[in-house]
């Protein structure tokens, strides 16, 4: 954490004001009694209730529902919801494809999570080492990648791996040997859940890179070069003096990659043309599909709400790390 | 920002070449291929984007595509137009993440200023529970948030989208704002309340201009995230009321999907995006990291 804190004050201000007004030197700076304690929660009022509204009604509501036997008839008002208990949760629980899913689920989040942050942290340490106008070439591409919507990403990966006409089928052929022409990516769910976490991948990286580049320039050279001289090789600077230094920024990004990469949906039900495969369920799409499609609201929202449980434990360590640094102020 | 890293990087090498392995002009040609690699993978598929949107439709289902342009139409953009309506979506979708930024930037500012000027009793649990809602995923959510927009019956209607959009935007907002407004200097408002202003008056005439470039570039970046959503446009709005995200699914149908022109569809919608993204890139970069490590 110290040498986190060193890194602090030398972060570049986006609005630092040119010098500071002098009068303020000469008395003592004065705040008035009566900016009495209501004034901070009345600042807030508006914030809180929308909040309260959009995000904590439908929160209880999740949870009340997936305790309650909630169909199309209840939809309609036929029927009131009646509670079942832990019912909808046991169903879950006991159903073999649940459990495939939240195993997919891991294995796919993991993936993208380790590839983001690894290829991450290479372009980052690349950008370090090579000339000025290659920079700004890759820092273009990124920035192009980074602000491309998801849906237009989705549609554009869609394309380049199309069996018949993509373009990747086209030039994976020309290699010698190999032949993927009319190769279907999503025949099968392992190879176009790959595609889709390369879709992710590519779509994330970006963040991660400028946000790790950002941390880099604050390395100390100093240190750096002491530790060089100290025998260190090149890999031994990286893992004793930078991966310290850039520790707060990784556990931030890891934590924050973790959370919206078991969050993806809209990818993969885009490139399913809205009907994913069981092949290709993950958590998201499995709990959407029991609601929209099997019209088990009740069956969704637990799934749902399991798989908010599942992501605390990592919300956790994300805002343990946002707290401490926040004690700096 | 960028001179900085080369510091690091192999300027400071020439100094102790002795201990260099490889000589350094060498080196770095290789880290500029490298460099010029990750670029082409990276670019490549924005560059198909382009290359698809403006090559006539029938080299587009060419077996063996040209990797360089082979003519420019205009044709593919006049079918994107053509294959459902486009502005009729694009309205919407405008009037939606217009609604969505003006409420999220007043109410959010407001708040942004009690969690970062005043201490107070709970302003820890408020920042705790403003970070917490910003991680729980929007997918999640969409089950009650569907029946409770039917409960409220503003399914299908631009006002319940509105709202339902605050549960991401607003959180964004404030905790954006709340970076900015701890980089101004407390000094700078106690300053001007010493010399007669009232602590409004020290706010908008001292703290405000100061924080202008922020809340634009706040308001551009939220508008971008309410523009491409998707999940609650699709769910929470009819075929009929669709925004720009999901006209882009006009494409597929049962015959097919029309790729050249989906692609122009895709440029018409992302070009704009990127621009604005390109816009306020830097200044949210800072402002995010600059938050993130001042707390």
């Amino acid at each position: 954490m110290s040498a986190a804190d060193t890194t602090t004050p030398a972060k570049v201000p986006p609005t630092r004001p040119s010098p500071p007004p002098p009068t303020a030197v000469t008395k003592p700076p004065g705040r008035p009694k009566s900016a009495a304690v209501a004034t901070p929660w009345l600042l807030l009022a508006p914030c809180l209730l929308i909040l309260a509204l959009v995000m904590g009604y439908p929160l209880v509501r999740l949870v009340t529902l997936s305790f309650q036997k909630f169909g199309q008839s209840q939809l309609w008002g036929f029927q009131p919801a009646e509670s079942v208990g832990f019912a909808n949760f046991s169903n879950v629980l006991d159903d073999g494809e649940f459990w495939q899913v939240v195993v997919r689920t891991i294995v796919f989040a993991a993936g993208c999570v380790i590839f983001t942050m690894v290829a991450g942290m290479l372009i980052a340490l690349l950008l370090q080492r090579v000339s000025g106008w290659v920079k700004t070439l890759v820092n273009i591409a990124l920035v192009a990648s980074w602000g491309m919507p998801i849906i237009v990403a989705t549609t554009v990966f869609k394309w380049l791996f199309d069996a018949d006409y993509g373009i990747l089928n086209a030039l994976l052929s020309k290699l010698p040997g190999v032949d993927f022409v009319g190769h279907n990516w999503f025949a099968s769910g392992p190879q176009g859940l790959a595609v889709i976490m390369l879709l992710v991948v590519w779509g994330a990286v970006p963040f991660v890179v400028i946000t790790l580049s950002a941390g880099l320039t604050q390395v100390p050279a100093e240190l750096e070069e002491a530790a060089r001289l100290d025998g260190a090789g090149p890999w031994g600077v990286f893992r004793y003096v930078t991966l310290p230094i850039l520790k707060p920024i990784i556990v931030m990004l890891t934590t924050l990659s973790v959370i919206w990469d078991m969050g993806v949906f809209p990818q993969v039900f885009v490139m399913r043309n809205g009907h994913p495969e069981a092949e290709f369920q993950l958590l998201t799409t499995y709990s959407y599909d029991r609601a929209f499609v099997v019209n088990d609201y009740a069956q969704g929202s637990a799934i749902a709400l399991i798989t908010v449980v599942l992501l605390l434990g990592v919300v956790a360590v994300y805002m343990r790390q946002m707290l401490k640094i926040g004690e700096v102020e | 920002m960028s001179s900085v890293s080369s510091t690091s990087g192999t300027t400071d090498m020439k100094g102790m070449s002795a201990l260099a392995s490889a000589p350094p002009r060498k080196r770095k040609l290789g880290w500029n291929l490298l460099g010029l690699l990750v670029f082409v993978t990276v670019g490549f598929p924005v560059y198909w984007m382009l290359n698809t949107a403006v090559k006539p439709a029938k080299d587009a289902i060419d077996p063996d595509p040209s990797l360089l342009p082979t003519g420019v139409t205009l044709a593919n953009f006049r079918r994107a137009l053509a294959i459902a309506d486009f502005w009729g979506p694009v309205g919407r979708s405008l009037i939606v993440s217009l609604a969505v930024v003006a409420i999220g930037i007043v109410v959010g500012m407001l708040a942004a200023l009690a969690i970062s000027r005043f201490a107070f009793r709970g302003r820890k649990i408020v920042i705790v529970g403003i970070l917490a809602v910003q991680m729980v995923p929007l997918v999640a959510m969409i089950i009650p948030v569907f029946l409770l927009l039917n409960d409220l019956e503003q399914y299908d209607k631009l006002t319940g989208l509105i709202i339902t959009y605050l549960t991401f935007i607003l959180p964004f907002t404030v905790w954006t704002l709340r970076g900015f407004i701890v980089n101004i200097p407390k000094e700078l408002e106690e300053a001007a309340m010493v010399d007669g202003c009232s602590r409004t008056a020290a706010f908008v005439r001292v703290v405000f201009p100061l924080l202008a470039p922020g809340m634009v570039a706040t308001s551009v970046y939220g508008f971008i995230q309410a523009w491409n959503e998707y999940l609650y446009a699709l769910m929470l709005l009819s075929q009929k009321h669709q925004t720009a995200t999901v006209w882009l699914g006009n494409f597929t149908t049962k015959h097919g999907t029309e790729y050249a022109p989906m692609m122009a569809g895709s440029t018409m919608m992302a070009v704009p995006i990127v621009v604005l993204f390109l816009l306020v890139q830097r200044k949210m970069a800072a402002g995010l990291t600059a938050g993130a490590v001042k707390g």
